[in-house]
């Protein structure tokens, strides 16, 4: 162990973690287990995250770790990579046995990891962002030259496409996803932990993703791959390792495995997630209409850049783009919640431009926030109260200036009910809920009212599948009534699951709208990146 | 009567006295500066400074050498960055208002001491002119650049110094990333609140010695609050300086310059009412401080204390 912690000491100040032979990663035999662990046990307050769990991770492997929220896939990999520390189990790399206190700690073992969140200092270079916390051959000065030039060769090795002078602010989501890759192979790691990595990414920047994970796997680096998305694990892992509600359902060879199959792993149940694709659309009239909508974001810089959409009753409109491009603006305009600087909204035909949010809504708009623990609910107020928030001061919920306090009970209780929303009591706290429970509040209180048009920002980001699958049932559900929806997501294959038609946003335009049988991932994920096929 | 003004004698006269006055603005911003780069914002530098000016002064009226003064001054300096560290780093308070407290304690620190040890206002010879040779001579330039004491020097060298630890070594590339994103700092192995830790001192230090050169260097005497607040215009003209080493440099040119057109206008005994011309400085820091309002390499955790999250 000690040679091992000395040689990664050594490339630190020696210029590029050089592991021996190239750029393999250490002298391997393939398929020897890299990093074992065994009944692994972390508790937090109130849950057992991690039940004696076993994982393995085998040199040249890439190997999926597939799990709802809460299913303790994080944890787990959080507990590898030092961040927290388990109550039982054991740790070896090599076979043999090791402690991991830290971050530092696990990168000594040639752990890396790529987090969901980028951990990159903005105003930084690229190459800075690499040399920092490493020890310098010309201590106390940097040596940047030599960083650049090891970030240099490393790239070309595996494909990683950066420019090690370019600032981190000005690179995009995909090129600062490989700054953190590069992290990790300069420290010398043998082993990634990949958190959700093609979740903010354009179906090519994915592409270019999976080529480098290809190369590395065939340098012999172990891979982790965190993920909940059952098509691309099914396309590019090796294994699967199953976790559920803390437990561990199993681990299966990927060649053995189809969608339903790991779905049911996952959830323990058989899951629906595809729409009948033989229903047939039945629109009615126009009820949502954007004419040239023109916004600006929080700096005063142009968000929308005259946005024409038309939403039909019975539809659902999907709007799909990479994050920042104007979606969260285009949400907010509708909602009556951001200030336009141009252009119309009208619904069923009435002028709704200048209407206040609360007229919106009494009009019959509902409203899901793409921030639902932030624009969505009020955290510290209970359950039942969230619930009539919108509508406290209506005949319904109040007498005077008194609450309906016993009404609001019974009809908290029967939407609680109704919507699934697992909760202690309606006196719960909102915050002690999780994600997809509060979604699903978020949901009752909203379509509770049946509302003639929906927006839904980024409804399904971030819960577990089980209320994913209860959302779009009651979006389709709602549709079917005649219900209007603009279906704002990042994530293609829900778009093309749900949605009549998909309109596609780049840089606060609309660059198309397109029939969902008559479109591809491939097709969107082009103009999601500014490429307009026909007019290339 | 502006002509006197104008005339070359006192133009150099009005130079020299700027590139002199720019002394404790340039100690005191440049520490300021690596403060603010970590993400600590120190209100204190003004009681810091008082606390160097006193401890400087007083070590020099007892006999002991300026240097020895200086030495002193950098001790107290230390420990008032690190009381300021342990307060707004490892306690974590609120930065604006535990650097005002550190602001009070310092005036009234100094104050009381230089009450019970030294009473009156006594005077002291402070750091003597050193005139460099050959290049003093240069009519005009000469005088004006080159005919100062060794603190002046001094400062205006810390100038490409401390650019030089921001930009080029290790602890620099820590300073700048802990005070834009400490998480991913912190993912990396560097320690946060070292980093910080280690620029209050930086900061304190040089803090003192910023009020060093006004007790044994510039007037050479001790008085009660005699910073006027100037402690409070280096914090300002770091954010004029938009956090640069240059654009620190520059605004304290400025500001010694606006302090020396003041002082000739009252030597010249030109009928401005002085009031107006003491004020000059402080109006300047208010304009300037509107003016600046697009802060466009404000390190993005400035005066926001880190604690490791999930």
């Amino acid at each position: 162990m000690l040679t091992g912690r000395r040689r990664i000491e050594d490339q630190f100040v020696y210029g590029i973690a050089r592991p021996t032979g190239g750029h393999r990663a250490v002298n391997f035999r393939l398929n020897a287990p890299y990093v074992q662990m065994y009944g692994i046990v972390k508790r937090f307050p109130g849950v057992l995250a991690c039940d004696h769990v076993d994982f393995d991770v085998r040199r040249g492997e890439l190997h999926a770790l597939l799990g709802e929220n809460g299913a303790g896939k994080s944890t787990l990999m959080r507990i590898l990579y030092g961040l927290y520390q388990p109550e039982e189990g054991r740790i070896l790399r090599d076979g043999a046995e090791v402690t991991i206190h830290s971050p530092t700690d696990a990168i000594r073992q040639g752990i890396g990891m790529i987090h969901q969140h980028f951990m990159l200092v903005d105003t930084l270079t690229v190459t800075e962002n690499v040399a920092l916390g490493l020890k310098s051959s010309r201590e106390p000065l940097l040596d940047l030259d030599r960083v650049e030039a090891g970030i240099r060769e490393l790239s070309e090795a595996y494909g990683l496409q950066i420019d090690p002078r370019a600032p981190v602010w000005t690179l995009s989501v995909g090129e600062r996803q490989r700054v953190e890759i590069m992290k990790a192979l300069y420290r010398g790691a043998a082993m990634l932990i990949l958190d959700e990595p093609t979740a903010v990414l354009t179906p090519q920047e994915v592409e270019e993703l999976f080529v480098t994970l290809g190369y590395m796997k065939e340098n012999g680096y172990s891979l982790v791959l965190i993920s909940h998305k059952l098509q691309e694990i099914l396309s590019i892992s090796d294994r699967i390792t199953v976790l559920r509600s803390g437990r561990l359902v199993g681990t299966v060879p990927t060649k053995d495995m189809t969608r339903q199959e790991l779905a049911r792993m996952m959830v323990g149940r058989d899951v629906m997630l595809e729409r009948d694709r033989d229903d047939e659309i039945d629109v009615g009239e126009v009820r949502l209409r954007l004419e040239d909508v023109k916004a600006v974001d929080v700096t005063g810089q142009p968000a929308l850049r005259g946005v024409s959409l038309s939403v039909q009753a019975g539809e659902i409109l999907g709007v799909a783009g990479i994050s920042g491009n104007g979606q969260r603006e285009l949400a907010e305009v509708i909602a009556g919640l951001r200030p336009m600087t141009g252009g119309s909204v009208e619904m069923d035909g009435t002028p709704i431009t200048d209407w206040s949010t609360a007229r919106r809504t009494e009009a019959g708009l509902a409203y899901i926030p793409e921030e639902r623990m932030h624009d969505g609910i009020v955290r510290d107020f209970a359950v039942s109260e969230n619930l009539v928030l919108q509508e406290h001061t209506s005949d319904k919920f109040s007498h005077g200036i008194f609450l309906a306090f016993d009404y609001i009970a019974r009809y908290s209780r029967q939407l609680v009910q109704d919507f699934y929303i697992k909760t202690p009591d309606i006196r719960t706290m909102t915050r002690n809920l999780s994600g997809g429970n509060i979604q699903r509040l978020i949901l009752a209180r909203e379509l509770s009212r049946r509302p003639k048009v929906l927006v839904a920002a980024q409804p399904t980001r971030g819960i577990d599948i089980g209320a994913i699958e209860y959302i779009y049932q009651q979006l389709l559900e709602q549709r079917d009534t005649g219900m209007a929806t603009l279906l704002i997501s990042e994530d293609l294959d829900e778009l093309l699951a749900l949605c009549d038609r998909i309109a596609v946003i780049y840089e606060g335009q609309i660059m198309d709208v397109l029939e969902r049988d008559k479109t591809s991932a491939e097709e969107l994920g082009l103009l999601m990146a500014g490429v307009h096929p026909e007019r290339q | 009567m502006f002509d006197e003004l104008f005339t070359i004698s006192t133009l150099v006269g009005i130079l020299h006295s700027c590139v002199r006055l720019a002394t404790p603005y340039l100690f005191a911003s440049l520490g300021e500066t690596f403060g603010q780069r970590s993400g600590v914002l120190n209100l204190g530098v003004d009681g810091i400074m008082l606390m160097g000016a006193f401890f400087a002064f007083y070590v020099v009226f007892e006999g002991h050498n300026l240097w020895v003064g200086l030495l002193a001054a950098i001790a107290v300096g230390i420990l008032m960055g690190l009381l300021k560290a342990f307060v707004s780093v490892t306690m974590q308070s609120l930065q604006g208002i535990s650097g005002i407290g550190l602001y009070l304690f310092g005036l009234g620190l100094s104050s009381l001491l230089f009450k019970t040890l030294i009473g009156s206002v006594e005077g002291v010879s402070g750091f003597r002119q050193l005139a460099i040779p050959f290049l003093s001579d240069i009519p005009g330039i000469g005088h004006i650049l080159f005919n100062h004491n060794a603190l002046v020097y001094l400062a205006y060298l810390m100038v490409p110094v401390s650019w030089f630890v921001i930009n080029r070594t290790t602890l620099g590339l820590k300073i700048r990333a802990v005070g834009h994103n400490p998480e991913a700092a912190d993912t990396l192995g560097v320690s946060v609140n070292g980093v910080r830790y280690t620029t209050m001192m930086i900061g304190g230090a040089l803090a003192a010695v910023a009020g060093a050169s006004l007790s044994i260097g510039l007037q050479n005497v001790f008085q009660e609050n005699m910073t006027n607040g100037l402690g409070f215009i280096a914090v300002a003209l770091v954010y004029f300086g938009s956090w640069r080493t240059v654009g620190v440099l520059g605004g304290s040119l400025l500001f010694s310059l606006v302090n020396a057109l003041q002082l000739w206008v009252q030597a010249l005994a030109i009928p401005v009412p002085s009031e107006i011309a003491v004020m000059m400085p402080y109006i300047m820091t208010i304009v300037v401080l509107a003016f600046t309002a697009r802060q466009i390499q404000k390190p993005a955790a400035l005066a926001r204390s880190y604690e490791r999250g999930e």
